[in-house]
């Protein structure tokens, strides 16, 4: 079957692409694309490892289409930092050692960067149900949690 | 200037050690700009896909891929005829040995194919999509075979046999009879019926485990390139890119001196990834294409073929006095294997009752196939689960004469000169001073509430040391490179760096370390049984040792000074004895500076083979609150103390802990392969086959016990292992307590509980 073309927007910039149209979201960023840093940890929608957001709503990049893509705005890691200027949950996770092997992080950044947006003071509580959807296997997350309410607590202005 | 070989607390003040620096790799992890064994391409590369047996044991009449092979799109197809046979025999010491006969048909089914998911043919074509089809074009005729996957059942005579001639390894006489089961193995000091004879009390209990997935979060990968001279390069995720080329290089058969392998960021081992997969697979793929291939698992494929850790049928029996003495230990552990022989049943044997000093002990394992994935180490391979059986068995010794279960084993614990089931003695000091950080902890004397428990437990881990190799590079600004060979699994990158800062005297700012691809650095172990800080660490300091008595030479020729009369202090040369105070001193970047004229480079690389190995050990408690209603259990509290000998990079450290304790609860609550009646596993999904998440766990307290291992420059001990020892138990016992019935079956999962909470009301 003929690819399909595809105009969106990736972290600001306008993009298009060709994919066929099976391909998911996922696999046209990281494929087709470049845009690696999105992670395939199941494919099937319970690790969150691939989350980016979708016109500001956080979802798991391996459950929508490339098609679907068409005139929305996407929101991957790549993004998150301004130019060299971290976002203060990247710098947090790095100050709370909230990462070990890595795979999970740019998932678990973008879920927080999304609660935040809602919830500027989150309670622990409320961390650890937001990012249920998000695995992580090598830290118990208790750093994460850590880190999350630290950003939070730096982008209050606390 | 000599280097004292340890340093310990007052001789010197650490500037670098035990502080919590960011880590060399951090920024690109947050940035999305780390690459994983997923995240390499090459032009032209194609994709491989791995077609599977839907069956748990049929024999393979014959596969016809001429259909496949035809399909546009496609540039090659394989099966095991393209690997070559090998030589049935077991190499290496007996707890790690290989065989590659089965070694060979792990990576693809050769007569046989013995477990749902085991790998029969493979394509690479110029898509995902073209490879795919490809997969469905191929014929395999198989036919199927009874199979058996629980582990009692495949330990019967009459079972049905994966090998049609394995005889049992290590009974004499030799059984007349081929089985399932393929060793066994036995330990045994002082006299164990005498032991029991004198003994006030015996308990004693039979356990189950369900295997469990080490669950690391990316899944499986690599890229291949098979050039036309013979010369190949991988990039693969692996922990321990030297031992991928050594098993690749002889599964694929060529030389080890042909194959580069560059290791990718790793996104997980846990011991699942000390092994190849899918290496051999890409690379004879591209031997075949002449294009490079990557392979990428799904999450399916890891869970139904890529080792999960052994199941296990454990029974204990303790002799004790009545005042809380341990007189004898009785543990047979059969594990499952999986579809090869070969689980960590002989760790699980040595490691069982090595917390104590008991004069009286056996342990006996048996190693048993099954038509289910070929099990992988998981953390501290073994010892989890016999630490399950041994302190749960202990729980009930302790309770049986009304004795606080932390003091029963403060009262036993070993010591240096208690001697061990498997000949060795204890050497080593931290096993009792980690009990009482943790009877310290303000914690263990919470009240508890309705329908709660509290659980303890201790365990073992030996830790490991072995080969390895380091490069130290003064810059010509004088910064400093630090290369080693160990994958960094969680960050050995900054532990590498700090101790060669805190060697040098510099700030660790000034130095970057990396992990260098086979062809540039010197012969590097797996990064597993917690060694790299360890023995890695050691081939750094004293890298960096060389670099400062080079030094130090440079400083003498610049001023025309004898060597011994120039010292090393805080990153600078100081004219020491006559002379000294009539020069400035030079630090690092003035050397550097002055190289050229005063003969080149500075740099060194020392190879070890670390011996002085200090075990692991953790004692922990929880807090466990169940749910009559549903049988579901809640975690409130842990608590996990471990002797780590010293911190080097403490948050990691933590880190080490609280991760291990979470797998071990999911192991304790959650975790289970499920099968169905025709052997098919039906939970290969992190859905149904779910790990902890962030809202199921509660804060785990970390408790770093630090007895320096005098071994090693710092005091080092490994420390990724020993957290999770304890941890099944440690929620078993927490649970037993809470509901008044000792459980005996891993996962408790809710049906468990309220079954166990149901025959409680019933009886």
């Amino acid at each position: 079957m003929a690819k399909q073309h595809v105009a969106t927007t990736i972290n600001g910039d306008a993009v298009e692409f060709l994919c066929e149209t099976h391909q998911t979201l996922l696999d046209v960023l990281r494929d087709e694309l470049g845009l690696t840093g999105t992670k395939e940890g199941c494919g099937t929608g319970d690790c969150g490892a691939c989350s980016v957001t979708i016109d500001g709503r956080l979802v798991c990049s391996c459950l929508v289409l490339g098609v679907e893509a068409a005139g929305k705005s996407i929101q991957t890691i790549e993004g998150m930092a301004a130019g060299t200027q971290l976002h203060p949950l990247q710098r947090k996770f790095l100050e709370h050692a909230a990462l070990q092997c890595g795979i999970c992080t740019p998932g678990i950044l973008i879920a927080a960067r999304s609660l935040l947006e809602r919830n500027p003071d989150p309670t622990e509580e409320e961390i650890r149900l937001w990012l249920a959807g998000n695995l992580c296997r090598c830290t118990g997350y208790n750093k994460i949690v850590d880190a999350v309410l630290d950003a939070a607590r730096e982008m209050r202005g606390e | 200037m000599t280097m004292p070989d340890t340093i310990t607390p007052g001789e010197k003040k650490l500037k670098v050690v035990g502080t919590r620096p960011v880590r060399p790799d951090g920024v690109p992890k947050v940035t999305g700009l780390a690459r994983f064994g997923a995240d390499y391409s090459l032009p032209g590369m194609l994709w491989g896909k791995i077609l599977r047996s839907p069956h748990a044991h049929a024999r393979i009449r014959s596969i016809d891929t001429s259909q496949a092979q035809a399909l546009p799109g496609v540039k090659a197809v394989m099966t095991a005829a393209d690997l070559p046979e090998q030589k049935f025999e077991y190499v290496g010491a007996e707890r790690v040995a290989v065989n590659f006969w089965h070694m060979t048909r792990g990576i693809m089914a050769r007569e046989k194919a013995l477990f749902e998911g085991h790998a029969v043919a493979a394509v690479a074509a110029i898509s995902k999509t073209v490879a795919d089809e490809a997969l469905q074009l191929i014929k395999v005729d198989y036919e199927v075979l009874p199979h058996v996957i629980n582990i009692e059942q495949a330990m019967q005579p009459d079972a049905p046999l994966l090998f049609e001639d394995m005889i049992t390894r290590g009974v004499e006489p030799a059984p007349d009879k081929p089985s399932n089961i393929s060793k066994r193995i036995e330990f045994k000091i002082g006299d164990i019926e005498a032991g029991f004879a004198a003994a006030d009390k015996i308990v004693e209990n039979t356990f189950r485990t369900a295997p469990v997935h080490q669950g690391y979060i990316e899944p499986q990968a690599c890229l291949a390139r098979f050039d036309a001279d013979g010369q190949a390069e991988l990039w693969a995720s692996s922990q321990g890119h030297f031992v991928i080329r050594a098993l690749t290089s002889r599964l694929v058969g060529m030389e080890v001196g042909n194959l580069r392998v560059h290791p990718a960021e790793i996104g997980g081992g846990f011991g699942g990834k000390n092994v190849p997969y899918v290496e051999p697979v890409a690379l004879v793929l591209s031997r075949k294409a002449g294009h490079p291939v990557k392979i990428v698992l799904s999450r399916d494929e890891v869970f139904k073929a890529c080792g999960p850790a052994a199941g296990s049928l454990m029974t204990v029996k303790i002799g004790i006095t009545k005042d809380g003495k341990i007189v004898a230990a009785d543990g047979v552990f059969s594990f499952q294997a999986g579809a090869f022989p070969t689980s960590p049943v002989m760790n699980a044997c040595m490691c069982s009752f090595s917390p104590y000093d008991i004069a009286n002990v056996r342990s006996v394992g048996y190693d048993v196939v099954s038509n289910r994935p070929k099990t992988a180490a998981y953390r501290a391979p073994g010892s989890p689960l016999s630490a399950y059986a041994v302190e749960s068995t202990m729980d009930m010794a302790a309770a049986s004469i009304g004795m606080d279960p932390l003091q029963f084993r403060l009262k036993n614990v070993a010591k240096p000169g208690t001697p061990t089931v498997s000949g060795p003695k204890h050497t080593h000091e931290g096993f009792a001073e980690t009990i009482r950080a943790l009877l310290q902890n303000p914690a263990y004397s919470t009240p508890l509430g309705k329908n709660q428990g509290r659980g303890v437990a201790v365990g073992y881990w030996f830790n490991n040391g072995g080969e390895s190799s380091a490069n130290v590079h003064v810059n010509e600004d004088g910064t400093v490179v630090v290369a080693t060979g160990s994958a960094d699994l969680s960050g050995t990158r900054a532990s590498m760096a700090m101790m060669a800062a805190e060697t040098l005297g510099i700030d660790y700012d000034k130095v970057r370390a990396i992990v260098a691809d086979t062809g540039s650095i010197g012969f590097c172990g797996i990064s597993a049984g917690s060694r790299t800080t360890f023995a890695t660490g050691i081939a750094v300091v004293q890298a960096c040792r060389k670099v400062i008595d080079e030094l130090r030479a440079r400083a003498a020729m610049i001023w025309d000074a004898k060597v011994e009369d120039v010292v090393w202090e805080d990153g600078c040369a100081r004219r020491a004895g006559k002379g000294a105070g009539e020069v400035e001193t030079l630090p690092i970047k003035a050397i550097a500076a002055k190289r050229t004229v005063t003969g080149g480079p500075v740099s060194a690389e020392v190879s070890v083979n670390a011996g002085g190995v200090a075990p692991g050990f953790a004692a922990e408690f929880c807090d466990v609150e169940v749910d009559p209603e549903t049988g579901a259990v809640k975690v409130l509290r842990f608590v996990a103390a471990q002797d780590v000998g010293r911190a080097i990079h403490p948050a990691l450290v933590e880190g080490q802990i609280q991760g291990g304790v979470s797998q071990g609860i999911g192991w304790a609550l959650n975790e289970e392969y499920i099968y169905d009646d025709a052997g098919r596993l039906v939970n290969a999904g992190f859905l149904d086959y779910r790990i902890p998440v962030a809202s199921d766990l509660p804060r785990i307290e970390a408790v770093l016990v630090e007895v320096p291992n005098p071994n090693h420059p710092f005091g080092a001990k490994g420390v990724g292992e020993a957290n999770i020892v304890p941890s099944l138990a440690a929620v078993s016992n927490a649970v037993s307590r809470a509901i008044g019935r000792r459980m005996t079956e891993l996962p408790m999962s809710p049906p468990k509980v309220l079954h166990a909470l149901g025959s409680q009301r019933g009886s």
